[in-house]
């Protein structure tokens, strides 16, 4: 495959390396001739200096023909653009933006991405499952419907210990979708079923009513 | 009518100097509050810290009830993106940019974006200019 990438910070230049190896044919576009001096060194002539949301810039790197673009630059609207110029002008069947900025995941994809990676959100959620005592950790973004699945640990302190479902006051857009209890079988929560410490629960939320949920269940 | 003018630079302060001056309701955001030194001082409107590529700041100066948006910061994406915001998830009846990279103005028309690019204007009253008689 012909692959382009737009950025050649350490996302960019990793990618490039893992994907030559692959075996794909690679092109880098950076703006800093230092940057493309050092893939020029250490990777051969893979990189072109330009701005990579340019229209002239992606025709010279012969954007046409690329099987898939890549913006991988820290710069979320320069991500967005690259991957427009990409799709409207030069038909790309696949485009990937990082996004830098959790809040613009769901923003990028009504806006044509095909796909959106959310480094922030990714690295969040990678430290939030190392940290064994953490209550709330995010599983999925489904980026679109600007929902998310996440998991909440209740502790003999959080304010839904020896509650009942109905008895919390749980945001329209928020369910309790399992319930994790050890030594138990998975079961689906409803509203008569008691709250004890070290339940897991698995809920499907707004991300909008995230911080409601977690104050209703942990406090 | 309620404009939000996104870049409070030489032509942001201009534009809602004028704008006011015919009697609409003018919001101003840009990230620098540097900026706003060059409204003028009889200007009335809400001059807003913050970023118009940001959901949260651009519903904090109205844009649920703004009847137009113009992006003029010196960034061409950045623009971009804030009018496809405005334009396309807060239904902005009128939203219009400036994208000084005229290719980059013809891509954005395609998809719906009405934009102006300073560069080809400005190129061709200079032409206009030198060969007027």
């Amino acid at each position: 495959m012909y692959i382009v990438i737009i950025g050649g910070g350490s996302v960019g230049y990793h990618l490039c390396k893992a994907l030559l190896k692959e075996g794909h044919e690679v092109l880098v576009l950076d703006k800093d001739q230092s940057k493309c001096e050092r893939f020029e060194d250490e990777l051969g002539s893979v990189c072109i200096r330009g701005d990579g949301c340019e229209v002239a810039t992606q025709s010279d790197a012969g954007v046409a023909r690329a099987d898939v673009l890549i913006a991988t630059t820290n710069e979320d609207e320069d991500n967005l653009v690259a991957c427009q110029v990409a799709k409207s002008k030069f038909d790309v069947p696949r485009t990937i933006a990082k996004v830098n900025n959790p809040k613009n995941e769901g923003i990028f994809r009504k806006l044509g991405i095909d796909c959106t990676i959310g480094v922030t959100n990714l690295i969040l959620k990678h430290i939030e499952e190392e940290i064994p005592t953490h209550p709330l950790i995010h599983l999925l973004i489904m980026g679109e419907e600007g929902t998310e699945v996440i998991e909440v640990k209740i502790s003999e302190n959080s304010r839904a210990v020896g509650k009942t479902v109905k008895e919390l006051n749980l945001p329209v857009d928020s369910r309790l979708t399992l319930l994790l209890r050890n030594g138990e079988k998975p079961q689906v929560p409803t509203s008569n079923t008691l709250l004890k410490a070290d339940d897991r629960l698995i809920a499907l939320t707004s991300i909008d009513s995230e911080e409601t949920l977690r104050k209703e269940l942990i406090g | 009518m309620n404009i939000i003018i996104m870049g409070c630079g030489r032509v942001g302060a201009q534009l809602a100097n004028l704008l006011e001056e015919e009697g609409h309701k003018i919001t101003v955001m840009d990230i620098n509050d540097n900026s706003f030194r060059r409204l003028s001082s009889t200007f009335s409107g809400n001059a807003l810290v913050g970023d118009g590529t940001d959901e949260e700041s651009l519903k904090k100066a109205g844009i649920d009830k703004a009847d137009a948006f113009v992006a003029v910061t010196e960034g061409d994406n950045r623009n971009v993106m804030a009018a496809q915001i405005a334009k396309h998830i807060f239904n902005v009846p009128k939203v219009v940019c400036r994208i000084y990279d005229p290719l980059r103005k013809d891509i954005y028309e395609t998809v719906g974006l009405e934009a102006i690019s300073p560069t080809t204007v400005f190129a061709q009253l200079l032409k206009e200019k030198i060969l007027e008689k």
